[in-house]
């Protein structure tokens, strides 16, 4: 008994890194543009069949798949800023919505077109394998996703920390007049940032193509659990993601066991309203990328 | 029209929304002056500051630097020309440390090559700054987010400092200090434009002065002129 929850436990984590790294991009845009990205789900959908793909063409190594998720994702990302969102950032909020939300359903149209509505299973050879660690058994797909996903959310945290892009973007987060007045070029901050954002889903999505079956309606599944994820740890915050994924992932792996596997999805909904009730503004509820 | 002014300003106009918030400025500064534009709230002084460093968009007018047109330039571009400044409101950043808004103001390219040499120039400047320079900004007083405003704008080795009512919201005490402190940049050869509501400070300081009211220059001359004008007696130092 004690294996089983130790073993649904480490799931849950190892999925949890993975969300994190999701919602990071969705909070990473949020905090700097202070627009949410509705179609962030999609996103991570585009990663999905990335990985489908390059695994069913080229036989590549997921690792490989997700590297190629996360190029073509950042200029996918940065060019949808660029010619789009730019225009609606200065904008009240419910036009940004519309604007997403018509993004959204855009891009799962065209998924849906493309590749159509049955499911795509990835299935390389990593979906199969384990890995026995003592108490513990791990699948190793999920195992390499987490390793992966929590490497370069450390990286990204670096990254934001020490380079100069890094503290032009979180300048440009904290008080974007002040970034006009140094003379940072906000827009191109802007357009990288999305580009960010846009990347961390796309990867995220290829690393979980061996687990989860490529299919449009995925999007909003991913959507709504990277709203969750982030406002379980506060908008805008870079640990909050971080740590609402770990929240989000074990919740969902634990309902799957304690109950029933359907109420898996409902759970994170039940934990983020009592959350919201007692931290109304999530637990890192603050400016701080 | 002066001769060989270093930045020059013709019939600048803003709108917001229609209404009209500067209309038809011009003004011009020779390289080493330093002059103010005196106002009273709402005149136009923001207006001025920020559709001369493009911040916000003219409806017309033209605005040189060095004799080159530089109308319509994006911020960072006008930026690297050698235009900065220290904002109404400060407009530091207040989540990050005390250096990083330094090294922040010091990354345009004309300033990336000395950026230790001027961030040294900037600690001896301020000793406070460098004290603090770990600390959040936010968490710094008025007067040294000030400090840090200024040092900022002295990173991106300006040839031209736009100064908007640097002593808003400080004690009279703390007024002085800043004021001496834009002396002494200007004593070091950067040009200075300053914005301001304290009429009497800033005159007694600068070479010469304009009178912005309702989004027009009303008046100017050199400030030992307009220190003896009556209306301005009257108007702006209570006499």
């Amino acid at each position: 008994m004690l294996s089983l929850w130790l073993n649904v436990l480490a799931s849950g984590i190892l999925l949890g890194l993975v969300y994190g790294l999701v919602a990071l991009g969705l909070t990473i845009i949020f905090g700097v543009m202070r627009v949410v990205n509705f179609a962030h789900g999609e996103m991570v959908v585009f990663g999905v069949y990335i990985g489908y793909w390059a695994v069913r063409l080229c036989n590549v190594p997921i690792i490989v798949a997700a590297a190629i998720a996360a190029v073509l994702m950042f200029f996918f990302g940065y060019l949808l800023e660029a010619s789009i969102v730019k225009r609606f950032v200065n904008r009240p909020h419910h036009y940004q919505f519309i604007v997403f939300i018509g993004l959204s359903l855009l891009f799962s149209g065209v998924l849906l077109v493309a590749f159509g509505p049955d499911p795509r299973p990835t299935a390389s050879e990593l979906s199969f394998s384990t890995v026995s660690l003592g108490f513990v058994t791990l699948d190793l797909a999920r195992l390499q996703a987490a390793i992966t996903a929590g490497l370069l959310i450390a990286l990204l945290g670096v990254y934001l920390r020490f380079s100069s892009f890094g503290r032009a973007l979180r300048a440009a987060a904290d008080n974007r007049l002040g970034g006009l007045v140094v003379g940072l070029n906000i827009p191109r901050v802007y357009a990288v940032t999305f580009g960010i954002g846009a990347a961390c889903a796309g990867v995220a999505g290829a690393l979980i193509s061996p687990l989860f079956d490529a299919q449009p309606y995925l999007a909003v599944d991913f959507t709504l659990l990277a709203f969750v994820t982030v406002i379980v740890g506060g908008l805008g915050s870079f640990s909050g993601a971080l740590l609402g994924g770990l929240v989000i992932g074990v919740a969902e792996a634990i309902a799957a066991l304690m109950f029933t596997p359907s109420l898996k999805t409902a759970l994170p909904y039940a934990l983020l309203i009592i959350i919201l009730i007692f931290r109304p503004r999530g637990f890192f509820g603050a400016k701080e990328i | 029209m002066l001769d060989g002014a270093l930045l020059s300003i013709d019939g600048l106009s803003v709108a917001y929304d229609g209404s009209i918030a500067l209309n038809g400025v011009s003004l011009q500064i020779r390289k080493g002056e330093l002059i103010c534009v005196v106002g009273a709230n709402g005149a136009g002084k923001t207006s001025l500051i920020r559709s001369i460093s493009g911040i916000v968009r003219s409806s017309s007018g033209v605005v040189k630097m060095n004799g080159a047109n530089i109308t319509g330039l994006p911020s960072w571009e006008i930026c690297e020309r050698g235009i900065a400044q220290v904002a109404e409101g400060r407009q530091i950043f207040g989540s990050l440390s005390v250096e990083e808004n330094l090294l922040l103001g010091g990354s345009l390219k004309r300033a990336k090559a000395h950026q230790l040499e001027t961030l040294e120039f900037v600690y001896q400047l301020f000793d406070r700054l460098r004290e603090r320079r770990r600390q959040l900004a936010g968490t710094l007083s008025g007067g040294e987010q000030q400090m840090l405003a200024i040092g900022r704008a002295i990173m991106s080795k300006p040839e031209i400092v736009m100064f908007d009512e640097p002593s808003i919201g400080l004690s009279p005490a703390l007024t002085d200090v800043m004021f001496g402190v834009v002396e002494s940049l200007h004593k070091q050869g950067i040009t200075v434009l300053l914005v301001e509501q304290n009429v009497a400070k800033s005159l007694a300081l600068s070479d010469r002065g304009y009178v912005l009211e309702n989004g027009s220059i009303v008046l100017h001359g050199s400030s030992h002129e307009l220190l003896n004008n009556s209306e301005i007696q009257r108007a702006y130092l209570g006499m």
